[in-house]
């Protein structure tokens, strides 16, 4: 066998190895979103959605879950978009390329892949002990922020570096300060992949269980939380509760409500698909 | 007054890139509403000299000057000299056409809007002179709502020269501002800039030498960071006095 055909077996061999390899992934996937929707989907229905939670399974329902999850949602964004973003600017725009921005470079990169339970940790200690806040929605939206910064100030640096050099000459030229430049040609120019990250990020939010339930979140609230100080659960704690229940029925609820889980995290992704699409079609440098 | 006073002025100028010495003792006066070109080799300090004067180089890491760049006699460098307020006053259009991905419009008014102009129709009566000026008014009439970035090659270079004229600057800066064009657009942008000189100081940069031949009045040939010669274009063409220059326009090295 010459070198050449080796060569070309080999390729031909990792091939054929990468689709097994990727095909296991989907099966596997596919397996498991069969299941839970053939388990959950009957269970589903208004009166799912709209009831409270109880200790009988047919009776429960998610209204005080996905309300929670809702509420961690946006509060969270509100938090961590402005704060992510600032931060983005600052380390792309205005850092002076140091040994110190090197490093916290370099850090923020190591933060987005800590653990989320240390978030949790962090959040209870800070947020709900040192500032007193007990369980409440606002605590865990700060712990969940915390998570998601690192992610959100890194997709903001990735998405003002994709602006090009010479659109910032063409505006300093014209005599724009800097901030100026930043805020009229290349935020508007790398919105659209901001946004992509932060709600990429959010979606990672929307399936946390563990931080939440160390800061103190319930797994039985019967009410809708009103406000940022009220206490709360989330969909994935009332998964994680249900699912440790030994009645069948409860199975099925978690399977249910898993169901509602994707569809919002889908509906989440297909959001930032669709925007990452239309920046791609209106900018082309 | 009996001597007219130079437009810009370098004197005993030098450039620095961290260690790196990118101009040595530059001096040269250039003359009010003439058109002034900048040649020399690749990496003989065209660019950089070009960007002192809008203070371009200011953004990159390291850069230092000594010496004295003076606008109408005013040193450009002093601590006092505000960055925005020169570049009203000195213009710069770039070697590949950088239009914003705004419209049309926006793209000619934006140093307007910078300085906080809001009015309507001081921004529309600008836009349509500064095009017109441009030579792109009758190309762009209909479709100044219409992105900047659907115009072809060409055109996005007079909109480029269109949006530095909205200012009313009094120096033109262009750094090859041609070089990324067809033959067509670059003789466009050569009678443009013949049109502009009448009212404006042009210093161009440009690896073209009949370009230079035909647009420049002066002509400064740049080797190594050191000014070689300065002198009326025609008089360099016809009888260089260094031999490097010489060598250089006669095509033997650069
Ligand atoms: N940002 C920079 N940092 C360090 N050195 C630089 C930088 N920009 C330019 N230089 C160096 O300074 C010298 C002059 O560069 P400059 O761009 O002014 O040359 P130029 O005459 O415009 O060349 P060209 O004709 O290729 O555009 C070169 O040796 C170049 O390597
Ligand atoms: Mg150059």
């Amino acid at each position: 066998m010459t070198n050449s055909e080796k060569n070309r077996l080999k390729d031909k061999a990792f091939q054929v190895f990468g689709i097994f390899c990727t095909f296991i992934g989907l099966v596997v996937l596919a397996i498991f979103l069969i299941d839970i929707v053939m388990e959950g989907i009957g269970r589903i229905d208004w009166d799912f959605l709209t009831s409270l939670p109880s200790r009988r399974a047919a009776r429960a329902g998610i209204l005080t879950a996905w309300a929670g999850t809702l509420w961690i949602l946006v509060l969270s964004a509100l938090i961590a978009f402005p704060l992510g973003i600032a931060a983005g600017i600052y380390l792309e725009e205005y850092a002076k390329k140091t040994k110190l921005s090197n490093f916290l470079e370099i850090n923020i990169a190591n933060l987005a892949g800590v653990p989320s339970i240390i978030y949790g940790l962090l959040g209870l200690e800070l947020f709900v002990r040192m500032m007193n806040l007990g369980g409440i929605l606002l605590a865990g939206a700060l712990a969940l922020s915390l998570l998601i910064l690192p992610i959100i100030i890194v997709t903001t640096r990735e998405a003002i570096k994709a602006v090009p050099r010479t659109i910032r000459d063409g505006s300093f030229a014209l005599g724009a300060s800097k901030w100026q430049t930043v805020w009229n040609q290349v935020l508007p120019a790398s919105f659209g992949g901001i946004l992509t990250g932060v709600i990429l990020a959010l979606s990672r939010a929307v399936g946390e269980a563990a931080p939440l339930i160390v800061i103190g979140a319930l797994a039985y609230v019967p009410f809708v939380p009103k406000t940022p100080m009220d206490e709360f659960t989330v969909l994935p704690i009332q998964i994680f509760n249900w699912t440790s229940r030994p009645q069948e029925a409860f199975l099925t609820n978690a399977a249910a409500a898993i169901i509602i889980l994707l569809l919002i995290t889908f509906l989440l992704n297909g959001i930032a698909v669709y925007l990452r699409h239309r920046q791609q079609k209106k900018i082309k440098w | 007054m009996t001597k007219r006073q130079s437009k810009l002025e370098a004197i005993n100028l030098d450039a620095y890139y961290g260690d790196f010495q990118a101009l040595k003792n530059i001096n040269i006066a250039m003359e009010e509403k003439a058109v002034t070109a900048f040649i020399g080799p690749s990496g003989c300090g065209k660019s950089t000299f070009l960007r002192t004067f809008n203070r371009m180089n200011d953004y990159i890491d390291g850069f230092r000057t000594e010496g004295q760049i003076l606008l109408d006699g005013r040193d450009i460098y002093a601590t006092d000299v505000r960055v925005d307020e020169l570049r009203k006053e000195v213009g710069m259009v770039f070697q590949k056409p950088n239009p914003f991905p705004k419209t049309i419009f926006e793209n000619v008014v934006y140093g307007l809007k910078i300085q906080g102009i809001k009015d309507k129709k001081t921004l529309q009566e600008t836009c349509e002179k500064s095009l017109q000026q441009a030579a792109l008014w009758n190309e762009v009439k209909d479709k100044l709502d219409k992105s900047a970035l659907a115009l072809s090659g060409g055109q996005q270079q007079r909109l480029c020269i269109a949006r530095a004229l909205a200012i009313q600057p009094s120096v033109i800066l262009m750094d090859e501002p041609a070089s990324a064009l067809d033959p067509i657009s670059t003789a466009k942008i050569e009678e443009l800039i013949y049109e502009l000189k009448k009212d404006y100081t042009i210093v161009i940069v440009t690896h073209n030498m009949q370009q230079a031949g035909r647009v420049s009045d002066h002509t400064a040939f740049f080797y190594m960071g050191e000014l070689v010669e300065y002198a009326k274009t025609k008089t360099m063409f016809t009888s260089p006095k260094d031999t490097r220059t010489q060598n250089y326009i006669t095509g033997r090295f650069g």
